[in-house]
């Protein structure tokens, strides 16, 4: 036990202080809280505490403050939080980081949560010529990007969201509620693309017209024009003040890539998160792993708890495996879930889908099965099916024979069945005394007439008292019919 | 209802820790009747187990005479043999052993003058760090929680009539319409927000009223609780000057909050994210308005994380600033008989009377003066309840234990492993009225009288001190458990006088005892409850009473609540491929605890005579099991057996099964003893396990009156 204390503690690198690379100090923080194994050096680019990109849209129609999206730091003696500081390179052989202060740090791991940045689509008028932001223009990406949107839009002026995926129509949603007029343009054929078929596009879409949001599918933008908004390629001019550019990111992989390490889209890595320099590892939105994850919340953080777990010792046999990443749209009155192969050109043959289209209510909702698991599956405006499909499809569990019920996220009422239950015996009007109406119909023949003569004689109503009503009314029934025989 | 007829006797229920007050009269036929009397917890009802509780008295299971194991086999013997055998095997074990060689298991069903009086037998007459008690499955959870939110623990800091006054009660992981029925009749009026795995009767009631029923996964209470507490953030319906005035530590404990927006807290819990929303909204709404109450129950507490789970929900009434405001409040419904009084005089290991801490220098002083010894005479704490059971007839553990009023053998978690422990003892003594699963594997039995056969207080879920009375002798043969510790102490060499087996004088040392503690009991007295004073603790002189806590201020030095900063750690056992579902516990209206004495309950036992397994019915499809047929769940300590109960509003990925039965009906022989790192409450709510057909069924034993075993108020 104590020679463990005398080893040195391994010095781990975390490039990153955003959503993953926070948690992951968080995470080795709650298993080595003295520091004795693992002193992890968070570096981060940007000046403040860490947050929650993900609630970034919530900032602009006031939903959560900038501090309510602050996450835990956990101030504990392993961790040195190095902010407004970027690193600049790396050297897998002599394993240091170089950082922009002119200083040098020895790493025994390095954990790469570089995330990832807006991708820019070339598009004329977008970037100046340093490649920054035009007049107008912006990415959600960060609080600095925020801050910058803040100041583009105000209520009753037109903004344009350029791009209708997840973040997108978050932001597009937030917008809308924060007074502004918003027009979203969309490339590809339908919003959401990656996550829902067509039809259930063309309902939400209807969704967000309601809402004042204009959706524009498959158009093709031609240019930024300051001042006057977005010129599509057919000459239409959608009016902005501001311009959210949400088409799509690029993982931050600068610094591995120039460092050797392998790089396809993201940072190639294991189930051990590692990557082709074993003492380099990556997680969240930098991160390639076979089994997917990149771009969602979840999968970044099981990464970072693997990770976790792997380097400070407490669970050599920890892996990340992949996941099964499950949308959850976050725009206000507007409910939807959407998961695996939900288009009909991407579903495998064999595939059964069930589907409920109703856009006047603006529901839609589609369950594809293939070999009797979910496959597939978008709900729009079925809140309640939402948890049941979801985890179905995570755990890849069997699919209940009764698809529609699943979807319409309500049990059947029916009673329990089975050995001990009412089955097969009178129901019961008073459950905690287990008395029935022949009890209480044979008590009022006895010639209790009043509730607490047939409460003194069954014991109905002196449990929790929630069939007082029932007795009252059974009494007032028995007393009509008695009196009638004696008329 | 009626007022007390010649031979009524007017005391309380002998189970839980509502305390019903009845009356209890001869039935004219030989035996004893209950009914219920008007008092403001039961205003009148009872529920079936207290309708019937009379029965036990005069069953011919009823014990009637001390048993001592000779060649194997429990054989009859008098009181001075079997005490004499145990005070010589104690003093021999100790010899060998030294004084931690015995040890002590107490309940949360033993009066406050019984709880008191067994910690001081430990401490002095066996001089044993060694004691522990039921209630540490039970409440230590909520416990561990209140106290370093509030500073203080009492189950409710507030009198249950109080709850009819709200607009809204969340309760979490609490079933009373089915384990404390009458309290139902207080959540009339107010719309129930139910947090519980299953679609229980209070879920039920919370939908037919026009409120929520919010199922999550089990072991993911804490996500919800704080999702919950995101979206009351979201809806703007956090109390924002009592977070400033009233409270300490809230930004840090957002911080944990806030990664548990609604649509995340979905994916985690299985509970829809607009439920979530409308539940907030609800609450938060009422808390604003009428005032609105947040109540836990076991279902939430019994976790390897349930301090955490607990705290999560009172930060979630902190942040709408319910506690310590009329009208408003948290409060953990407490489920033993003296749940709540149990666990403030001495049965914890690491705690004296008056909730003081054994490790607390001022504290030990205090107590030594009262019990006239030196203060180093007292030992310091033992060690918690499962890692007592766990550690017997081990080389470090204890070789003997004394049991009062408990059944562990059946109530314990990973109870196979804790019936081999007990069976490694070199001496193990029993005193219960009934042969419990426990008391069929003792060296010694003790036959000690029931509720209805002694005096004695008891401190009900709302810190309210009852009088329990005696309504008939016990039968001949039958000593009170205080006799039974007077007569030990006796013989292991204490002064005549030291442990008084006369009720009110153990009140009155209890009350001197408690004196200037948390749980202060020093101005009650035995005539203050016999004059129908509603006399609720701290109680720290005559004429004092605190029905409602912490109105001026919290138990902490500035007279803020704080924040706890909890996240959400998954259960310790997930669902695999080997063992694809969770199964979680609980209760049932006609039976309590271990089952020892409703099972001996005709009417009781015919309604429910076995264990059963609720089951989703496609889940039942896909393990091929039918209704009513016996199915066997495994987990991976053990393995039981139980009739399948088809029930379409089941969670598909949950089974429930009730923790009543024993033998090869055990529940807890599948439950997890993962223990929780402060309160040091075992994972009894999620376990992982597979079900599949079982054929033959089950052997006699283990079902209902005619069990080998069965016992006590566990």
């Amino acid at each position: 036990m104590t020679r463990r204390s005398t080893l040195p503690a391994r010095r781990i690198v975390v490039v990153g202080n955003g959503m993953t690379g926070a948690r992951f100090a968080e995470e080795a923080a709650r298993r080595d809280p003295d520091g004795r194994r693992v002193r992890v050096t968070l570096v981060g680019a940007e000046p403040g505490p860490a947050y929650n990109r993900v609630l970034l849209p919530g900032l602009i129609d006031g939903a959560y403050a900038p501090r309510d999206i602050a996450l835990p730091e956990p101030q504990t003696a392993g961790i040195t939080r190095l902010r407004g500081t970027a690193a600049t390179g790396i050297d897998p052989r002599e394993r240091t980081v170089d950082l922009d202060t002119g200083e040098r740090l020895d790493y025994d791991e390095l954990v790469l949560a570089t995330g990832a940045r807006a991708a820019l689509p070339p598009l004329r008028g977008l970037a100046a010529a340093d490649g920054t932001p035009a007049e107008g223009v912006t990415a959600l990406r960060d609080l600095a990007d925020q801050r910058r949107l803040a100041h583009l839009v105000r209520p009753g002026a037109p903004a344009v969201v350029l791009g209708g995926g997840v973040l997108g129509l978050e932001t597009a949603r937030a917008l809308t509620g924060a007074g502004v007029r918003v027009a979203v343009v969309e490339a590809a054929p339908w919003i959401m693309r990656r996550q829902i078929d067509r039809a259930c596009a063309q309902v939400l879409a209807r969704a967000y017209e309601d809402l004042g949001v204009r959706v524009h599918a498959w158009r093709v933008a031609d240019r930024w024009a300051p001042g006057s908004g977005l010129v599509l390629d057919d000459g239409t001019v959608l009016a902005g003040d501001a311009i959210v550019v949400t088409a799509g990111v690029r993982p931050a992989v600068e610094l591995a890539d120039k460092a050797g390490v392998k790089v396809e889209h993201g940072v190639v890595v294991d189930d051990r998160l590692a990557s082709s320099e074993p003492r380099i590892h990556a997680i969240g939105d930098c991160a390639s792993h076979p089994g997917g994850g990149a771009g969602l919340v979840q999968p970044g953080y099981e990464q970072a708890r693997v990770l976790a777990d792997l380097l400070t010792g407490a669970d050599p046999a920890a892996r990340y495996t992949g996941a099964r990443p499950v949308t959850r749209l976050k725009a206000q009155g507007i409910d939807l879930t959407a998961m695996g192969a939900t288009d009909d050109e991407a579903a495998e043959p064999g595939t059964e889908s069930v589907v409920v289209s109703d856009p006047a209510k603006r529901r839609y909702a589609k369950l594809n099965v293939a070999g009797g698991r979910v496959s597939g599956a978008v709900l729009l405006g079925f809140p309640e099916a939402s948890p049941e499909v979801s985890r179905l499809f995570d755990e890849g569990a069997a699919v209940p024979e009764d698809r529609l019920g699943l979807l319409q996220g309500r049990p059947e009422e029916a009673g329990a069945e089975g050995e001990g239950s009412a089955g097969g015996r009178e129901a019961h009007v008073c459950r905690c005394n287990a008395v029935t109406r022949t009890d209480i119909e044979q008590a009022w023949l006895d010639g209790a007439r009043t509730r607490p003569a047939i409460a003194q004689a069954t014991r109905a109503t002196t449990g929790c008292g929630g069939c007082t009503r029932d007795v009252d009314a059974l009494l007032k029934a028995m007393d009509g019919k008695g009196a009638a025989k004696v008329g | 209802m009626s007022p007390a007829g010649r031979g009524a006797t007017a005391t309380h229920c002998p189970y839980c820790a509502l305390q019903c007050a009845m009356f209890v009269e001869p039935d004219g036929q030989g035996g004893w009747a209950t009914r219920p009397r008007d008092f403001p917890v039961n205003r009148g009802g009872l529920c079936r187990k207290g309708w019937t509780a009379g029965e036990l008295l005069t069953s011919p299971e009823r014990l009637g005479t001390p048993l001592v194991r000779r060649g194997g086999e429990l054989a009859e013997a008098t009181w001075e043999q079997a005490l004499d055998l145990v005070a010589e095997r104690v003093g021999a074990l100790q010899a060998e052993h030294g004084p931690d060689g015995v040890g002590v298991f107490g309940a949360g069903g033993l009066t406050n003058e019984k709880s008191y009086l067994l910690g001081k037998f430990t401490r002095l007459a066996l001089g044993s760090r060694m004691i522990d008690y039921n209630g540490r499955f039970c409440m230590s959870s909520a416990a561990a929680a209140a106290v370093r939110a509030f500073g203080l623990d009492r189950g409710l800091p507030f009198p249950v009539s109080d709850l009819s006054g709200a607009g809204a009660v969340l309760l979490a992981g609490a079933n009373p319409a089915e384990t404390m029925p009458p309290l139902m009749g207080h959540l009339t009026a107010p719309a129930l927000v139910v947090v519980d795995p299953r679609r229980t009767a209070t879920a039920q009631a919370a939908l037919d009223g026009g409120g929520l029923h919010l199922a999550p996964r089990p072991g993911t209470d804490t996500a919800l609780a704080l999702g919950l507490l995101h979206a009351a953030r979201l809806e703007g319906l956090l109390d924002t000057g009592y977070i400033a005035g009233r409270t300490a530590g809230f930004e840090a404990a957002w911080e944990q909050a806030a990664a548990w927006w609604p649509e995340r807290t979905e994916l985690q819990t299985g509970v829809s994210a607009s439920r979530i929303r409308a539940a907030a909204r609800l609450l938060g709404t009422a808390a604003a308005d009428q005032g609105a109450y947040v109540l836990t129950g076991r279902g939430t507490e019994q976790h390897a994380k349930g301090t955490d789970s607990a705290s999560a929900w009172i930060n979630l009434a902190l942040a709408l600033g319910l506690p310590g405001r009329q009208g408003s409040g948290w409060g953990c419904l407490t489920g033993q008989g003296n749940g709540q009084g149990g666990r403030e005089h001495g049965q914890k290991a690491d705690q004296l009377p008056g909730y003081r801490m054994i490790t607390d220098a001022a504290a030990r002083e205090h107590v030594a003066g009262v019990w006239g010894v030196d203060e180093a005479d007292i030992p310091g704490a033992g060690v918690s309840a499962y890692e007592l059971l766990d550690s017997l007839g081990t080389p470090s553990g204890p070789k003997g234990l004394l049991v009062f009023g408990s059944n562990p053998a059946v109530s314990a978690p990973a109870a196979a492993g804790v019936r081999e422990r007990l069976d490694s003892l070199d001496l193990l003594v029993v005193a219960d009225f009934v042969m419990s699963e426990t008391a069929a594997r003792a060296d010694v039995v003790l036959p000690v009288a029931q509720w209805a056969e002694e005096e004695g207080t008891m401190t009900n879920l709302e810190g309210r001190v009852l009088r329990r009375r005696r309504a008939l002798a016990p039968p001949p043969g039958v000593r009170t458990d205080l006799e039974v510790l007077a007569g030990l102490a006796e013989r292991l060499g204490q002064p005549a006088g030291r442990f008084p087996s006369d009720p009110d004088a153990v009140l009155a040392e209890l009350g001197r005892a408690s004196a200037g503690g948390a749980a202060d009991y020093g101005g009650v007295s035995a005539q203050r409850l016999e004059d129908g004073e509603a006399v609720h603790w701290p109680a720290p002189a005559p004429g004092a009473s605190t029905p409602r806590l912490f109105l001026e201020g919290f138990a902490h030095p500035d007279g803020r609540a704080r924040f706890r900063p909890v996240g959400h750690t998954p259960a310790a056992e997930q669902a695999d491929a080997d063992y694809p579902l969770v199964v979680t516990t609980g209760r049932t209206m006609g039976h309590y605890q271990s089952g020892a004495q409703t099972r001996r309950i005709g009417e009781l036992a015919a309604a429910d005579p076995q264990a059963w397994v609720e089951v989703h019915p496609d889940t039942a499809a896909e393990h091929g099991l039918a209704p009513g047929e016996w199915a066997r769940l495994t987990a991976r300590r053990g393995t039981m057996l139980a009739r399948v109960r088809l029930v379409p509003t089941a969670r598909r990925d949950t089974v429930f099964v009730p923790f009543h039965f024993g033998g090869d009906q055990t529940a807890n022989d599948l439950t997890n003893p993962a223990l929780d790192p402060l309160s040091r409450m075992p994972e009894f709510k999620v376990a992982a396990a597979r079900i599949e057909p079982a054929a033959p069924g089950p052997s006699p034993a283990g079902a209902a009156p005619a069990a080998a075993g069965a016992a006590a108020p566990d």
